[in-house]
C-alpha cells in the first residue's frame, strides 16, 4: 500500500476560529456531570467516550481505533456569553488602542495605510526583523491619534486593568468581551496588515473565546487507584468547573437575572476559562485542588525545566544507560572503566551473528540472562524477540541460531561505553572507555581521568551509555576515546595526567638517594609487566643496585631528548645549568634521565610544555596512554615500597624557627600600632582615590600579609627536605607553602569581601574588644596555626571567612551554570564548514576562517607554526640557554 | 574647527590597532560572495552610520573588505555587509 508522499514546507501558528473548533469537534460537551451511578461516562460530559478510547481493548466511537491507534477527538463547549482568551490580551490591548471606537479602522489615514501596508510586504520578504519594528512603528502612530482620521470621531483612551479587564476611560467604562469581539470583529483585514496580524489565520475576534475546544481524554487521562477510586486530572477538574459556571451563566441569562448577578457570573466564568489556561498570572488567585496543591493547567505542562520543552523534548530519559557511585581503581588502564556485573547484566550490545562468531554467540545464548556473559534477547531474522527470561529451552535456540539472528548480549570486557559526569562543561566530560567488568557495585575509573570530569570519590555518581550501532561504537572508539581526549583544546596541554601520589611517587622513585635492589627493581618492574632487559647496575659493589632514574628511563622512548626546570627549582635550589648540584633540572637525552626528578612540571596533568605533553605529541596518543598506565603504577608501586604518610609532628615547627616567626609577627603587630596611631594622629599619607581610613585598612593587610609571608618563610625554610608534607608540597602533589604555613606557623588574616572582618557589634566584632579597637587580633588576625590550635575568638574569625568562600562557591556555579546554558543555545547550531568558516544552519558566516587561522589548538605548538626551542631539545638534547 | 577633526578622523584609520578597511568594487563584491558562496545579507553586517563606513562613504548595499592582524594567521581578512541604519 502506497500512500502519497507529502512533504512539510513550512509551519504556520494562527488562531482557532470558532468555526474551526466546530468542525474539528466530535461533540458538543454540554453537561458537568461526568460519570453516572454505575461509574460509566455520561455521553455530553467531559469524558465522553467519542473524545477518544480510554481503556485498552476498547474500540473509539468515533475512529474505531483501539488505544494505541486512536489520536483522541476535540469536543466543544458553546460559553453562553465570550471570554477573553488570557494569552492573548496583549494583543487585543493593543488592537483596542490602534483601532478607532466607532469606525474600528486602523487610526491612520487611509493614503498611508496603503503607503505602509505596500512598504510592509516588501520588507516582510527581505528584512523581517525591520518588518517587525516597522509593525511596532505603525501601532505607535495609531495609538497616539486622538482623532479618527476616517470617522473624524473623538477618541477615548483604553486602559487595561491586569489581567483581563478593559476600561474606557471617560466613554463607555468597562468593555465587556462581546463588545470587543463586536468591535475587533469590525476591523476590515487589510488593517489588519499593518497592525502585524495575518488575518487570514488570526482574525482578532478569534482572540475572544465564544466556543471552547474540549481537548480529548488522552490529553488528561484519570488513574484508577488501587482502592478503585478514580482520580481525575487535573484538566477535568478545570472543565467541569468552567461547565458549570457556564450553566450558571446560562440560567442567569435565561431567567432574566439581575444585572449584577450576571456580571459576577460572568466574571466568574472568565475566571476558570483564564485558569485553565495559565494557572500562574499575577493578580489572579490560583485553583487549588481539595489538598491545597495548586491545579497543573495547560501553561504549566509546557513551561520550566520539568516542562514539556525542556523536560521532554529537549531532553529525554534515555535506554541503555547506568548511574552509580564512582570509585577509584589503580589497576586499570586510563582507557577503561570498571562496570559492577549487574549492570553488565543489564545493559546489551545487538550483535548480529555471523560465520565468525556463531560460536560465542551461542555461549551467551546458553548462559542466558542471569550468567555472565550471557544474553537477555534474541531477535530472529523475522523480527521477532525473545527474551531469554522466558525461553524454556536455551539450547535448542542456541542451536537454532545461525546468521541472520541477532543476539542481545551482555556488556562483555572490552566494549565501548560513554562515560559522563554532570555538569558536563567541556568535550572530556563525555568520555569513551573500553569496559572491564568487575565485582562490586560502583563504576571504577583510573585516577589520571579525575581532572577532565572534575570527579572525586566522596559520593559522585556518574552515568554510563551504551552504543547501539557499530556506526556509534565507531565514532565513540575514534573521536571520543579517553586517550584522543589526553590534550586539551582549552589551552594545548594533557588535561589527564599525574595527579597527587603520582606524583610525589615519581619524585621519590627518581630521587638522586634512591638506590634499589635486583629484588626491588624486580618487584617494580613486574608491576608493569616489563618484558626486556634489565639494565646495566649504576652500582656494581659491593652489591649491584640501580636507581630509581634508571627504572624510569626504560618506559621512554629511546630517541627522546628533553630538558626542563622541575617544581623544586625555584628558591635556594633553583637549577639553570646542567652542572647543577641540586638536581632539579631535568635532563633527559636519548631516553635516559640524566638529572633531575619527576614532579608536576614533568607528569602533571593540565602542565603544558612537560615532558608529559612532548611525548603525547610526539609519540602519539597512544603511546601517551600506554606511558602514562605504566609510570603511574610504577609510581604507585614504589611509594607502597617506601610509604608516604604525614603525621602531626610533620607539621609540628622548630622550636627555633616558631621562636622567630612569633618575632616577625609581633614586628608586625608593632607596625601596625604605629599605623593606627599615625592615622589617629593624621599622619598618614592617604593612598591616591582612597580615604584615609581605606588606606589604613590596605596598609595593615599588607603588613599583616607580609608577616604571614615572612614567618611562613621561616618554618619552612627549616623544614626537611624528607618530610613528606613538605615533599607534596614542593612537587605539586598537594598543598602549597601557604597551606603548611597556616598550618604550621600562622593562619593569617581572615577576611569577608577581601576586608578584614569588623560586622557585628557598634564598632566591634565581638564584645570582647572595645569600641573602635582597630589592632589585628580585634579584626580577625588569627596568629595561631592549626597545630598550635585557636582560640575561641579566633575560631569564630576563621568561621566567619570560610562561610564566605561557602556562600560564593554556591553564588558562583548557578551563575555560571545559566551562562553556560545561554552560550550553548546560541551556539549550539554553528559548524564548520569545508572551506573552513564557521556557519549558522542558515548559511550566515559568523567566522570566515575557524579561528582566523583555521588550527586545532590541540595540534599547535602554542600559536607558532614551529616550536624551534623544541625542536632544538628533541635533535640535540638540550637548549641553548635556559 | 571642523577640518581639524575631520584630519583626525582620518588619522585614526592609520593607526596600528585600527584594522584596514576597504570598500569593494562591484566586481570585487560580486567575486567574493561567489568565492564565499553566500547572500550579501549572509555576510555579517556594519550599518552605514558606523563612523568607519562613513568615512569611506559606504551606502547600503556595499561590502567592505576588514583586513586585520592576527597574532596567529598573520593577516586574517573579513567582510562587511552595510545595511540602513
Amino acid at each position: 500500500m502506497s500512500k502519497p508522499e507529502k512533504v512539510v514546507k513550512g509551519v504556520k501558528f494562527g488562531v482557532l476560529s470558532p468555526e474551526m473548533i466546530r468542525r474539528m469537534s466530535v461533540t458538543a460537551i454540554v453537561t458537568p456531570e461526568v460519570y453516572d451511578e454505575n461509574g460509566i461516562p455520561i455521553e455530553g460530559g467531559v469524558m465522553d467516550p467519542r473524545l477518544g478510547v480510554i481503556e485498552p481493548g476498547q474500540r473509539c466511537a468515533t475512529c474505531g481505533n483501539t488505544l494505541a491507534q486512536c489520536p483522541g477527538h476535540f469536543g466543544h463547549l458553546e460559553l453562553a456569553k465570550p471570554v477573553i482568551h488570557i494569552g492573548y490580551v496583549k494583543h487585543i490591548y493593543m488592537l483596542l488602542k490602534a483601532t478607532c471606537r466607532s469606525c474600528n479602522r486602523v487610526k491612520i489615514p487611509e493614503e498611508d495605510v496603503v503607503k505602509y501596508r505596500d512598504l510592509y510586504r516588501r520588507l516582510r520578504e527581505r528584512w523581517p526583523q525591520l518588518a517587525s519594528s516597522m509593525v511596532e512603528f505603525i501601532r505607535q502612530r495609531a495609538s497616539k491619534a486622538l482623532e479618527c482620521p476616517h470617522c473624524k470621531a473623538r477618541q477615548f483612551r483604553v486602559r487595561l486593568e491586569k489581567p483581563a479587564t478593559f476600561i474606557e476611560e471617560g466613554g463607555r467604562g468597562k468593555l465587556y468581551p462581546d463588545v470587543i469581539k463586536q468591535w475587533l470583529s469590525n476591523i476590515p483585514s487589510s488593517d489588519l496588515e499593518v497592525l502585524g496580524l495575518d488575518p487570514e489565520v488570526a482574525r482578532p475576534e478569534w482572540m475572544i473565546i465564544n466556543v471552547l475546544p474540549i481537548p480529548p481524554i488522552a490529553v488528561r487521562p484519570s488513574i484508577v487507584l488501587e482502592t478503585g477510586m478514580r482520580a481525575e486530572d487535573d484538566l477535568t477538574h478545570k472543565l467541569v468547573d468552567i461547565i458549570r459556571a457556564n450553566e450558571k451563566l446560562k440560567e442567569a441569562l435565561n431567567s432574566g437575572a439581575p444585572e449584577i448577578i450576571v456580571e459576577d457570573l460572568w466574571e466568574l466564568l472568565q475566571y476558570h476559562v483564564m485558569t485553565f489556561i495559565d494557572n500562574e498570572l499575577p493578580g489572579v488567585p490560583v485553583a487549588k485542588r481539595r489538598s491545597g496543591m495548586p491545579l497543573k493547567t495547560l501553561a504549566q505542562r509546557l513551561k520550566g525545566k520539568e516542562g514539556r520543552f525542556r523536560g521532554n523534548l529537549s531532553g529525554k530519559r534515555v535506554d541503555f544507560s547506568a548511574r552509580t557511585v564512582i570509585s577509584p581503581d589503580p589497576n586499570l588502564d586510563v582507557n577503561e572503566v570498571g562496570v559492577p556485573y549487574e549492570v553488565a547484566m543489564t545493559l546489551t550490545v545487538p550483535e548480529h551473528v555471523t560465520p565468525w562468531n556463531i560460536d560465542r554467540m551461542r555461549e551467551y545464548v546458553l548462559n542466558g540472562p542471569y550468567k555472565w556473559p550471557g544474553a537477555n534477547y534474541v531477535v530472529d531474522p523475522s523480527g521477532r524477540r525473545l527474551d531469554l527470561r522466558y525461553v524454556k529451552d536455551r539450547k535448542a535456540l542456541a542451536e537454532g541460531l545461525k546468521p541472520g539472528y541477532v543476539v542481545e548480549r551482555h556488556l562483555v570486557n572490552g566494549d565501548v561505553v560513554l562515560f559522563n559526569r554532570q555538569p558536563s562543561l567541556h568535550r572530556m566530560s563525555i568520555m569513551a572507555h573500553r569496559v572491564r567488568v568487575l565485582p562490586g557495585k560502583t563504576f571504577r575509573l583510573h585516577l589520571a581521568v579525575c581532572p577532565p570530569y572534575n570527579a572525586d570519590f566522596d559520593g559522585d555518581e556518574m552515568n554510563l551509555h551504551v552504543p547501539q550501532t557499530v556506526e556509534a561504537r565507531a565514532e565513540a572508539e575514534e573521536l571520543l576515546l579517553v586517550e584522543k581526549q589526553i590534550l586539551s583544546p582549552r589551552y594545548g596541554g594533557p588535561i589527564i595526567g599525574g595527579i597527587q601520589d603520582y606524583i610525589s611517587g615519581g619524585y621519590l622513585l627518581t630521587l638522586k638517594t634512591t638506590i634499589l635492589t635486583k629484588d626491588q627493581v624486580s618487584d617494580l618492574l613486574a608491576t608493569i609487566d616489563y618484558s626486556g632487559e634489565i639494565p646495566e647496575p649504576a652500582i656494581l659493589s659491593p652489591v649491584e643496585a640501580w636507581t630509581g632514574k634508571q627504572v624510569f628511563s626504560l618506559l621512554l622512548p629511546e630517541d627522546f631528548n628533553f630538558i626542563g626546570e622541575t617544581k623544586l627549582s625555584s628558591g635556594s635550589l633553583k637549577c639553570t645549568s646542567e652542572e647543577c648540584f641540586w638536581d632539579t633540572l631535568l635532563i633527559v637525552k636519548k631516553g635516559k634521565i640524566l638529572a633531575g626528578t619527576v614532579d608536576k612540571t614533568v607528569i602533571g596533568s593540565q602542565q603544558p610544555k612537560s615532558l608529559m605533553h612532548y611525548l603525547i605529541m610526539e609519540k602519539g596518543v597512544k603511546f601517551g596512554a600506554e606511558f602514562m598506565n605504566k609510570a603511574f603504577k610504577l609510581f604507585l608501586r614504589y611509594i607502597e615500597m617506601v610509604g608516604l604518610t604525614m603525621t602531626l609532628d610533620d607539621i609540628g615547627p622548630k622550636r627555633s624557627a616558631l621562636e622567630s616567626a612569633v618575632k616577625v609577627i609581633k614586628n608586625s603587630y608593632s607596625e601596625v600600632d604605629k599605623l593606627i596611631e599615625m592615622y589617629r594622629a593624621g599622619q598618614l599619607e592617604p593612598v591616591p582615590g582612597r580615604t584615609l581610613s581605606e588606606t589604613l585598612e590596605i596598609r595593615i593587610l599588607d603588613v599583616l600579609a607580609r608577616a604571614r609571608d615572612e614567618s611562613g618563610a621561616t618554618v619552612v625554610e627549616y623544614m626537611s627536605l624528607a618530610n613528606p608534607v613538605y615533599v607534596m608540597a614542593r612537587t605539586g602533589a598537594r598543598g602549597s607553602g601557604l597551606n603548611i604555613t597556616q598550618m604550621s606557623v600562622v593562619l593569617g588574616q581572615q577576611s569577608v569581601r577581601g576586608e578584614r572582618i569588623w560586622r557585628g557589634y557598634r564598632g566591634r566584632v565581638l564584645p570582647h574588644y572595645r569600641h573602635g579597637d582597630l589592632s589585628p587580633e580585634a579584626r580577625g588576625f588569627v596568629a595561631s596555626s592549626f597545630y598550635k590550635g585557636l582560640s575561641p575568638l579566633e575560631v569564630f574569625f576563621h568561621a566567619a571567612g570560610g562561610r564566605e568562600g561557602l556562600v560564593d562557591t554556591a553564588v558562583r556555579t548557578s551563575q555560571s551554570g545559566y551562562m553556560q546554558r545561554r552560550l550553548i543555545n546560541a551556539l549550539q547550531d554553528l559548524y564548520v564548514e569545508y572551506d573552513m568558516s564557521v556557519r549558522s544552519p542558515y548559511g550566515e558566516l559568523v567566522q570566515f576562517r575557524y579561528g582566523e587561522d583555521s588550527v586545532d589548538p590541540r595540534k599547535t605548538a602554542f600559536g607558532k607554526a614551529v616550536d624551534i626551542d623544541r625542536i632544538i631539545v628533541k635533535n640535540m638534547g638540550w637548549r641553548m640557554s635556559l | 574647527m571642523s577640518s581639524e577633526k575631520r584630519s583626525v578622523r582620518e588619522k585614526v584609520l592609520e593607526h596600528e590597532l585600527v584594522p584596514r578597511h576597504e570598500l569593494l568594487t562591484k566586481e570585487e563584491a560580486l567575486r567574493v560572495l561567489r568565492e564565499l558562496g553566500v547572500r550579501p545579507e549572509q555576510l555579517p553586517w556594519i550599518r552605514a552610520s558606523d563612523p568607519i563606513a562613513k568615512l569611506l562613504g559606504a551606502k547600503p548595499g556595499d561590502i567592505i573588505r576588514v583586513e586585520r592582524k592576527s597574532s596567529t594567521a598573520g593577516v586574517s581578512v573579513a567582510y562587511r555587509f552595510v545595511v540602513v541604519g
